[in-house]
């Protein structure tokens, strides 16, 4: 395992009288995709809130960089470097697509280059740039909202399940575009549910469960050991396929 | 490649998104509509005119609520001592420069006008900076509280408004060139709605290329929809948010003006008047809704005029019927932008 780029110590989250995250440790390398798996409701979505600022740790420690980040306002810890893709994928529908991207390249105009290579990936978005985001399906929705997290170089990126409620043959886009990603030297941190794609993609795999971790290593390890599949999801890689 | 322009070679063969008409033909259509009630055509301009003048100042005291309510989610019962302020900081401008009134040049008459304006959204700003720092700030998030706060707001500042200018009604004069009307053959147009006319036009058409042709518009959309994924991407949303409560302020101030002399008399309490029609015309358009609630105004400016003349007892309970009936067809208003 590489350097990590992002580190979690003992991370606690509070949602008004809950207690979500139980001392949260992980470590993201950078130039890597790692995978953060578990069943709803395992916390995984308040790991990346918390980490995005949206919700405060209440204690527990998070660096990026080497920088302490635990109590940066979110516009801050977006400034570092990080993007930030949630669930429902914040998709600004009144707005155009091609203004949803110019709105997140924060430093001036998409470079073109990198614009090319972007719609390169989601060659769909090219069909609907000059219309209203809302227009789109799901799939196109969750292609904008990655997209737009890659307006500009980003050094980590945050994605909360990208594939969920898509049709098989999107998801096989989309994993096509995270491989594509991964291979220009992103760093991923990826929530995933489908196992068959978070197994496609991950170089490492962080199990959580109940607000813990359970498990982190290597995501080799986890497709290749049917035990330990059972033991940490219930579910083997062969029901996925 | 521009900021704004940022352009695809594929984007230039695509369709552009489709305009929303119907909302749009409803204006045309209620003045069609209401020529063969009103009978003489004459007439029928006359009250459409003054329909449209009427229109223009509600939209210019509704836009920057509308703004407010939508990115922010504040709801500002306040609003109302903005346009009393505003009109009150003519006296600021009319005071000094009283002869400019009185002058025989429109050129003088007009930059008269344009002095008060500008004078009042300065006023209106400034207290607003104040009203977002000292009083909303504390309460967002909680509808209740800014609903009892800002009235308390309104309270005090209306009291301040008595303290400064007393609380005796003060008459403002017209500037000369403003009063009377333009006669055209039957039709009777009078010289200060055209005016209100024009400036509501400058300034619906200047927020619309605000709002959908700079990067600032753009923010205000998307932190109208969906403000913590404009935090997300790394923007600081409360900055914005005291910008546009500073803006909506001064145009509440701008309003004010235009309807001080509209009534050429001022009271603390003219802006709590018209709050119900401003609430009335940002539900219509569609909360966050700068494009709504311009269409909203003028189609209840027109409503009110056209009922008022045909059937006068109806006039007080047309407002409430052209909502209930907007929100019967749209119940999220004719263009709804804020999701919530």
């Amino acid at each position: 395992m590489t350097e990590p780029l992002l580190q979690l110590s003992g991370v606690h989250t509070h949602i008004g009288p809950y207690h979500i995250l139980h001392g949260v440790d992980f470590a993201v390398p950078a130039g890597e995709l790692t995978m953060l798996l578990g069943r709803n409701g395992a916390g995984k979505t308040t790991t990346l809130r918390t980490i995005m600022g949206l919700w405060q740790a209440s204690s527990g420690r998070i660096v990026f960089d080497g920088r302490d980040i635990t109590s940066a306002s979110t516009p801050d810890i977006a400034r570092s470097g990080i993007a930030y893709v949630p669930e429902a994928m914040g998709i600004f529908t009144d707005l155009t697509v091609r203004e949803n991207i110019v709105l997140a390249a924060r430093s001036g105009p998409v470079d073109k280059n990198r614009l090319d290579w972007i719609l390169g990936l989601f060659p769909a978005l090219k069909r609907f740039w000059n219309l209203p985001a809302g227009n789109l399906s799901g799939g196109q929705k969750q292609m904008l909202a990655i997209a737009r997290a890659i307006a500009e170089p980003r050094r980590l990126l945050l994605i909360d399940e990208p594939t969920k409620g898509l049709a098989p043959v999107m998801v096989r886009s989309m994993i096509e575009a995270f491989k594509a990603l991964k291979a220009s030297g992103e760093t991923i941190l990826l929530v995933e549910q489908n196992f068959y794609a978070a197994s496609a993609l991950g170089d490492n795999v962080v199990v959580m469960d109940d607000g813990r971790i359970v498990h982190a290593g290597a995501m080799r390890e986890l497709v290749t050991d049917k035990n330990l599949q059972q033991r940490l999801l219930g579910l083997s890689l062969d029901a996925h396929q | 490649m521009s900021d704004m322009t940022a352009d695809t070679s594929a984007a230039t063969e695509l369709p552009r998104a489709k305009m929303d008409w119907l909302p749009l033909l409803l204006v045309p259509a209620l003045a069609l509509l209401a020529l063969p009630f009103v009978g003489s055509p004459s007439t029928w301009v006359t009250l459409t005119v003054a329909g449209l003048a009427m229109g223009m100042m509600i939209f210019l005291m509704a836009s920057g609520l509308t703004l407010v309510f939508g990115l922010m989610d504040i709801i500002n019962f306040g609003h109302g001592v903005f346009i009393s302020l505003g009109a009150y900081a003519t006296l600021l401008v009319l005071g000094p420069l009283a002869g400019w009134a009185q002058a025989d040049s429109v050129g003088l008459n007009l930059a008269l006008l344009l002095l008060c304006i500008l004078c009042a959204m300065a006023v209106t700003g400034l207290v607003g900076a104040v009203f977002e720092r000292v009083i909303v700030r504390p309460v967002y998030g909680s509808h209740l509280k800014q609903i009892l706060v800002t009235m308390g707001g309104l309270i005090v500042t209306e009291q301040a408004i008595h303290a400064i200018w007393g609380a005796s009604p003060i008459p403002i004069p017209l500037p000369q060139s403003l009063r009377g009307a333009f006669v055209l053959g039957d039709i009777v147009m009078e010289r200060f709605r055209v005016v209100a006319v024009v400036i509501g036009l400058v300034v619906f058409f200047g927020m619309q290329l605000l709002l959908n042709r700079t990067r600032i518009g753009l923010l205000i959309r998307a932190g109208v929809e969906n403000p913590e994924m404009v935090e997300a991407l790394g923007y600081r949303i409360r900055r914005l948010f005291v910008s546009v409560f500073i803006a909506g302020s001064a145009l509440a101030g701008l309003g004010g003006v235009m309807w001080a002399f509209y009534r050429q008399t001022l009271t603390a309490g003219m802006g709590m008047e018209v709050m119900v029609l401003v609430f009335i015309v940002i539900i219509i358009g569609g909360l966050g809704s700068v494009g709504g609630c311009f269409v909203g105004s003028i189609l209840v400016a027109l409503v009110a005029n056209y009922v008022g003349f045909i059937e006068p007892k109806l006039a007080l309970i047309s407002n409430i019927l052209v909502m209930a009936l907007v929100l019967i067809w749209r119940p999220e208003g004719l263009f709804p932008v804020a999701r919530r």
